[in-house]
């Protein structure tokens, strides 16, 4: 239900990598527990689809899942890994 | 007809003193504030849960003839112990078993928000949601359909716009029969997956004899393979060893388990919404989206933050500190004339008390209530239409150096006013340790009661550069701060680097009812505690500059900046100066006051005194300490409140005091060393 049709999958990266706009699916949480259960709470959860609302390279970035804007350190981001759908 | 406020019964009835209880649960950011502030009204009470540092509101709603008292739980994500707040909900709901949970979603964000209700189902309570938000949901084109929802989840489901009181009726009237059993839920639970279930029943069977009363045991179960570290923690004690280990053994094999039973939810999630929710097919670019692409910009987010902080120091200034002025002035003065004039004959040391420690001390803290009212206002409006989320956003990357993260500064901003509130504003932080951090850093923002001094003293001696002598005060305080903040990161509070995991609420109209209601709780708490505390040590510190003789230039106090001479005068500052230091404790600008008793001024006031007695180098040095020197009482209570920790406490006076005369000779000895070059 998480793929979209008309996107092909490509490669897995932290989601810090993705830039502004870009839309992937989370592969895995690296992290301790505190960390993965809080991320989980919010939906952030393996075959969960989210998209990078601002990233800019530097400083924390903002994603939208599920409806939900969240912000991110760059840490948290980097230890998020997702499979980047090539855009249109 | 309900009337589900303006009741003049007494505001602090406990929950068990009534009939029903409900506890009211929901994420942060879903309107349960909102939800919890038209069903009670006035008619609620503020403290705090027992033993814990999280804000308690309770409150009683009056429906058909009923009193349902509701508790409203801390705005939580999950009941995984991550944080107090979801550890204190939970106990609450296991252990308290109130009648009914009233679980508040946001039909804007149904998915995730369904999520807490997925951990409630498991808890076997009786449940009613309450469909919040459906203004929201429809601007943003979605179309729910609320019966559907109810089919799917056995459970009422009450669609609702709390902010303008649609469906608030229908929701405490479904409240009333489940709690009443006119009606009876018949909850559709989320289920495990199949690899999982076998585990968790062996969980169950291994500890089933051994989980307290009245934990269900499926639950602790759950929780065990979840990793839950309250409940690990709570079973581990509970259990011999060998079963532990045994535990332990399953656990390991079940590692992924967290991850898979989140999944479990929001696929049962998927599946309760799927008929119930048509999504717009979308594209559109909403208010908020548009917003933030100004507000939480790394460059023009700054220029908003700095924009608006400005227009809150303006404000603050222009409106507030007038009537502190005229409050002080008029009241506070008028009040010692008056109590002058009706103690004259009193006796010397009751005139004494009442002048100098109850109306002086206590009074003069009291005149900051009106400077307090406009920062809560500004703060409470930018918090409820959801900018405060931003501001921690775009000032993210600046506190990480200091070990902390964009969350503290919202509180450390609030200092410029008070430093109490900000102390209590860290509240918002989950993290312990990054909170305990910010409450160690919060006095060394500089409050208008500090800076009040540095207005009095700074013209004097600096004229024309006056203004300039503040800002570099105020400066010199933040680069402290930040400094201070570097270093206990990287020592006696080193740690993990924390998580920023933050929600950006969708901007919306500010409520003005929720507005209203947490500046008026906010101030009266802060009236109170100078009722309290503040008086107390007020009268003790005046005790002190009276005893034991009735004069205060031989007074203890007096003592006390004597014994601190040669401290002073490495500073280039007389006794007196120090006991001005001293008396500052009750409240900062005391100090003006004290030397003008000490110094007994002449002809030219207390000013001319002053600029004969002191150097411009010992002037900028007393500010410099003045600045940084320890808190208020207040500040110092509300640390040691709020840290729950004297050893914190004094660790943090000692620190200030060390940090202020450590600045204070090191300013003093350079510019003489500029001076004696030159």
């Amino acid at each position: 239900m998480d793929g979209p049709g008309t996107a092909s999958l490509v490669s897995v990266c932290p989601l810090a990598a993705l830039s502004a706009q870009d839309s992937g699916t989370i592969v895995s949480l690296q992290g301790g527990r505190g960390f993965v259960s809080r991320l989980a709470a919010l939906g952030f959860i393996p075959g969960a689809r989210l998209t990078v609302v601002q990233n800019y390279g530097h400083g924390p970035l903002i994603v939208l899942i599920r409806q939900t804007r969240v912000a991110l350190g760059r840490n948290e981001a980097n230890r998020i890994l997702v499979q980047k759908e090539a855009q249109q | 007809m309900s009337s589900c406020h303006g009741s003049a019964q007494a505001t602090t009835v406990l929950p068990m003193a009534v009939g029903v209880t409900v506890a009211l649960a929901g994420q942060p950011n879903v309107g349960k504030s909102t939800v919890f502030n038209m069903l009670t009204g006035l008619n609620q009470h503020v403290g705090n849960w027992p033993g814990k540092t999280v804000e308690q509101r309770t409150g009683i709603c009056h429906h058909d003839g009923m009193d349902i008292a509701i508790v409203d739980l801390p705005g939580t994500y999950s009941l995984t112990a991550n944080s107090q707040e979801e550890l204190i909900a939970r106990e609450f709901i296991i252990t308290q078993r109130p009648q009914v949970v009233a679980a508040i979603v946001d039909a804007a964000i149904l998915e995730r928000s369904l999520y807490l209700v997925a951990e409630l189902m498991a808890l076997d309570v009786p449940l009613v949601i309450g469909l919040n938000m459906m203004d929201v949901a429809r601007q943003h084109g979605l179309q729910i359909e609320p019966h559907v929802l109810q089919a799917a989840l056995g459970v009422p489901v009450i669609p609702m716009t709390a902010s303008s009181g649609q469906g608030v009726r229908e929701f405490i009237q479904a409240i009333a029969d489940v709690a009443s059993g006119r009606i009876v839920c018949t909850p559709s639970k989320p289920d495990i997956r199949a690899d999982h279930k076998a585990v968790l029943d062996e969980l169950e069977r291994e500890i089933h004899d051994s989980v307290p009363v009245p934990y269900p045991p499926h639950w602790i179960a759950l929780k065990l393979l979840e990793g839950d570290p309250a409940i690990t923690e709570m079973m581990q004690a509970r259990l011999d060893a060998a079963t532990w280990q045994a535990i332990q053994e399953i656990l390991r094999r079940h590692e992924d388990a967290a991850l898979a039973i989140a999944g479990g939810r929001y696929e049962w999630i998927g599946r309760m919404v799927r008929a119930a929710v048509v999504q717009p097919h979308g594209g559109e670019v909403t208010l908020t989206e548009r917003l933030d692409r100004v507000a939480t910009h790394p460059l023009w987010g700054m220029a908003v933050l700095s924009v608006i902080l400005a227009l809150i120091f303006g404000l603050t200034y222009a409106l507030g500190e007038p009537i502190q002025k005229w409050l002080e002035q008029t009241v506070v003065g008028g009040a010692a004339s008056l109590a002058a004039t009706g103690l004259a004959s009193a006796p010397r040391w009751l005139s004494g008390l009442i002048i100098d420690g109850v109306i002086g001390g206590a009074g003069t803290v009291l005149t900051f209530t009106p400077i307090l009212v406009i920062f809560f206002a500004a703060l409470a409006v930018l918090e409820d239409i959801g900018y405060m989320a931003r501001a921690a956003y775009v000032m993210d990357r600046f506190m990480h150096p200091m070990g902390l993260h964009g969350k503290s500064f919202l509180p450390l901003f609030l200092g410029f006013g008070c430093n109490v509130p900000s102390v209590q504003g860290t509240r918002i932080i989950e993290e312990p340790r990054a909170r305990l951090l910010t409450i160690l850093l919060a006095p060394l923002v500089p409050c208008t009661a500090r800076m009040a001094v540095v207005a009095f003293i700074a013209p004097l001696f600096f004229g024309q550069a006056a203004t300039i002598v503040s800002w570099g005060l105020i400066m010199f305080s933040l680069v402290v701060l930040a400094v201070l903040g570097f270093i206990l990161s990287k020592t006696i509070l080193r740690g993990e680097p924390l998580a920023f995991i933050m929600e950006l609420p969708l901007y919306h109209r500010p409520h003005l009812r929720n507005i209203a209601l947490l500046v008026w709780q906010r101030s009266l708490a802060f009236v109170r505690r100078a009722g309290t505390i503040i008086l107390v040590v007020s009268v003790l510190v005046w005790a002190l500059s009276w005893l034991p003789n009735g004069h205060i230039e031989t007074s203890f106090l007096a003592m006390a900046g004597r014994a601190l001479a040669p401290l002073g005068a490495a500073m280039g500052l007389p006794w007196t100066v120090m006991v001005a230091l001293l008396a500052s404790f009750p409240a900062k600008e005391n100090a003006i006051a004290i030397l003008g008793v000490l110094l007994a001024p002449g002809e030219g006031g207390l000013g001319a005194t002053l600029q004969g007695m002191l150097t411009p180098s010992a002037a900028l040095a007393y500010l410099v300490v003045q600045v940084l020197f320890i808190p208020c009482m207040a500040t110092v209570a509300t640390i040691r409140q709020e840290t729950n920790s004297l050893r914190w406490t004094m660790a943090n006076v000692v620190m200030l005091l060390v940090i202020s005369f450590v600045a204070g000779i090191g300013v003093y000895q350079l510019l003489q060393a500029i001076f004696a070059w030159a």
